[in-house]
């Protein structure tokens, strides 16, 4: 199975597998470690926010924490934290944006061949950041050094931030005055926006949108989630 | 109760996660699903996005999330980083309701 159907550094394990696996060094190393304290930084002021969402939303900090801690994956822990007033709905939406994440261990898993309790932690920490260092690398030792240091630094700083930003909130008191029910949408529009890359995934996210809000008032909460699924799939399967 | 749905909610998608790792590679491994999985972060963080500006418990409310969002895409579409364009709205709105 490892390489085949592949990208880059998977691709060529079969052969000269000893330097092509070997654990980066000097130069290299440096710029990964780099790379991947640079990127953990960057996502903690998304936790700082979905910290303070979580609490805003009633949420206790621990149980904010736990979604940070165990959850783990920006945009679930997003919706589920904008719709826990109805959480069969919230944790459907939460698994549903969290498949994708299905999808990238099934890439990332020739490449980490990691296996047993190095296994489960590799599940915990795929997520759109690590994934995309690790397919940034062409050598498969670099391309695993990516992904764990890449993993750990943001799962660091997105828990460090999301306490923090849980703290703050549960302290501010009432979310509407300082503008927090607004910051909820803005930030699924700013998850969004590194998404939509083609006229196609515009397209999608406009009709998902669309048929989400024609349908709000009319139907149970949690069903306009499910009729922007179910674009999605069309919109798969008709490709 | 909200402990369990916590807890439900994190089991889930670590699951999903996991999944990658056990499940056998060719029966997932297609281009349709492929593509069903990237498009389901687009249209649903769309179908959020949109719900949480001009909804509120089923209702179509209309108030100070419509001009902060407002802000927020021409944050986005001006490339700002994640926290500007979340700060930029929260104090929209603040203001926005102060006026």
């Amino acid at each position: 199975m490892p390489g085949e159907g592949a990208e880059a550094p998977a691709g060529e394990a079969g052969e000269a597998q000893g330097a092509e696996a070997a654990a980066p060094v000097g130069e290299e190393r440096r710029r990964i470690l780099r790379n991947a304290a640079a990127v953990g930084l960057a996502t903690g002021a998304y936790g700082l926010s979905f910290g303070a969402l979580g609490t805003a939303a009633h949420l206790s900090v621990a149980q904010t924490c736990v979604l940070s801690l165990v959850l783990f994956s920006g945009a679930s822990q997003f919706a589920y934290v904008g719709s826990v007033a109805h959480p069969l709905a919230a944790s459907f939406s939460a698994l549903l944006l969290g498949l994708r994440n299905g999808l990238y261990s099934l890439r990332n898993r020739p490449v980490l061949e990691a296996g047993g309790l190095r296994r489960l932690l590799a599940a915990q920490l795929t997520i759109d950041e690590s994934t995309a260092m690790l397919s940034a690398e062409g050598r498969l030792g670099a391309a695993r050094l990516a992904f764990w240091a890449t993993g750990a630094s943001v799962y660091l700083c997105w828990n460090l931030a999301t306490f923090l930003g849980a703290l703050g909130a549960a302290r501010l008191g009432s979310p509407q005055r300082f503008g927090l029910d607004a910051a909820e949408p803005a930030a699924f529009l700013a998850l969004l926006a590194p998404r939509l890359t083609t006229r196609r995934s515009l397209a999608v996210a406009l009709a998902g949108a669309g048929i989400a809000v024609a349908l709000a008032p009319v139907v149970p909460a949690g069903v306009p989630i499910l009729a922007a699924a179910a674009v999605a799939v069309a919109a798969g399967v008709r490709r | 109760m909200s402990w369990g749905w916590v807890l439900l909610a994190s089991g889930l998608c670590l699951a999903a996660k996991a999944a990658g790792y056990v499940v056998p590679a060719r029966l997932v491994d297609r281009p349709v699903i492929t593509e069903v999985g990237l498009m389901l972060p687009v249209s649903l963080l769309a179908a959020l996005a949109a719900l949480d500006t001009v909804t509120s418990g089923g209702h179509y409310v209309l108030d100070a999330r419509l001009p902060a969002m407002g802000v927020a895409l021409l944050a986005v579409w001006r490339k700002a980083p994640f926290i500007v364009v979340v700060v930029l709205a929260a104090l929209t709105a603040a203001l926005w309701r102060l006026a």
